[in-house]
């Protein structure tokens, strides 16, 4: 994003005034405190995750085919998303690719077999200029200037599949069927979709709303294989490993500015000789 | 012109016969038997007052359902402040279903006799239908 002078100025405004208020927000600390409808309890206004622009790598050299299934488990029964049996009616949110097809426009002839089948997941890329946000003519798709996300609206879709063609990701599914019976264990948490409706991945807006990482971060922390962030932060650790580590986009050439990044599989075995320079800190 | 009253009584005939239904509803129908709603629940002890008052709730709730619905989908504006200083989540299944949790008693019953058949549960999970164990 190019800061022109007038968002600076206001950015720096805003600044002084922060620092002005700094002992003020002190008090607001963690979670603002209101009163809830009982009467006694207080509801808890869980303080929200928020980013100029949010932004995921993908570290493919730590993706097993356990860890990605983690992560698809954890997202798709947090957001009940059914599983159907016939392929055609495929819903997916995020789901694992081998590498080489994942990235086939990069004509990987020769690469080590172990990086072509390194499973990669794969997901909605939350483009910075999202093609099928263009296209949607009801609005129900758009992209929230605030953070960057590229939402759905699912009341207001109209099922009209122009989104599904313009994405050149694959990253979203069309509810052919009613998906409620093929959902395993409902969350009542979060809706289901109905027939008719297009559905995909949204950053999990709905738990950085209420302070939490997406479910796929969470359910696969312990190996650090999804990391998720501002990118516009130069101290986030998002910005820091595409700093480090030499990383790739999905179809970078058609302009859509994917904001899903992937640090590229290494060779095990290379990775023991000493004159290997992958790990070679620059910063 | 040697016709003309039976014209007038076929017309007649038709007219009331066109109008029989409304006649006769007219002449007997009363509104009907008003739907019994359950507004106690196990949930509503120790809770204080709806967020609107009911007999605004009545009329008002489908718009502001809409309202809230916008708003936390398209606007990120989650919370509902009212004039009192309460503040509730603006959520059908986790503020209103929280002490409205018989859907059947108080929702359905209202809009079975109105005939309006909203689409909010074709989505939005019944916390209780899945405790029976039903989908």
């Amino acid at each position: 994003m190019i800061i022109d002078r007038r968002k600076f100025v206001r950015a720096a405004g805003l600044g002084v005034l922060a620092t002005a208020a700094a002992p003020a927000t002190k008090l607001l600390a963690e979670e603002q405190l209101v009163t809830d409808h009982s009467g006694d309890m207080p509801l808890k206004q869980p303080k929200p995750l928020t980013a100029k622009r949010w932004a995921m790598v993908v570290d493919t050299r730590k993706a097993t085919p356990e860890n990605v299934q983690k992560a698809i488990h954890a997202c798709h029964h947090e957001h009940n998303v059914p599983e159907f049996d016939n392929s055609k009616d495929e819903i997916k949110w995020i789901w694992s690719e081998h590498f080489d097809h994942a990235f086939h426009e990069q004509d990987l002839h020769y690469i080590p077999e172990h990086t072509k089948h390194t499973p990669t997941l794969l997901l909605c890329n939350h483009c910075d200029n999202p093609p099928c946000v263009r296209v949607c003519p009801t609005e129900a798709t758009w992209k929230r200037e605030e953070d960057g996300l590229v939402m759905m609206d699912w009341h207001r879709c109209i099922g009209c599949r122009y989104c599904m063609v313009a994405c050149p990701y694959g990253s979203r599914s069309f509810n052919f069927r009613n998906p409620r019976e093929f959902i395993d264990e409902i969350n009542p948490g979060y809706p289901t979709r109905m027939r008719g409706v297009v559905e995909k991945c949204t950053f999990c807006e709905e738990r950085l709303a209420r302070g939490k990482m997406p479910a796929c971060v969470e359910a696969t922390q312990d190996c650090g294989m999804i990391t998720f962030g501002d990118l516009e932060d130069p101290n986030s650790d998002v910005s820091k490993l595409v700093r480090k580590h030499f990383s790739i986009r999905r179809k970078p050439g058609l302009g859509t500015q994917p904001e899903v990044y992937y640090i590229v599989p290494d060779d095990p075995e290379e990775h023991d000789e000493p004159t290997a320079h992958g790990e070679e800190e620059h910063s | 012109m040697r016709d003309m009253p039976k014209i007038l009584l076929g017309l007649l005939i038709f007219v009331l016969l066109a109008l029989f239904p409304v006649i006769y509803n007219a002449v007997t129908a009363d509104a009907g038997t008003p739907p019994d709603l359950v507004i106690e629940t196990q949930n509503v002890p120790g809770k204080s007052d709806c967020v609107i008052p009911g007999e605004e709730m009545r009329t008002k709730h489908m718009d502001m359902l809409m309202e809230w619905r916008n708003d936390v989908v398209r606007l990120d504006d989650r919370y509902y402040h009212d004039d009192h200083g309460r503040t509730f989540e603006k959520s059908l299944t986790n503020t209103c279903l929280d002490c409205h949790s018989n859907k059947d008693t108080f929702c359905d019953r209202c809009h079975t006799y109105m005939e309006v058949d909203p689409y909010c549960w074709d989505c939005h999970v019944i916390p209780q239908e899945l405790e029976g164990g039903t989908r």
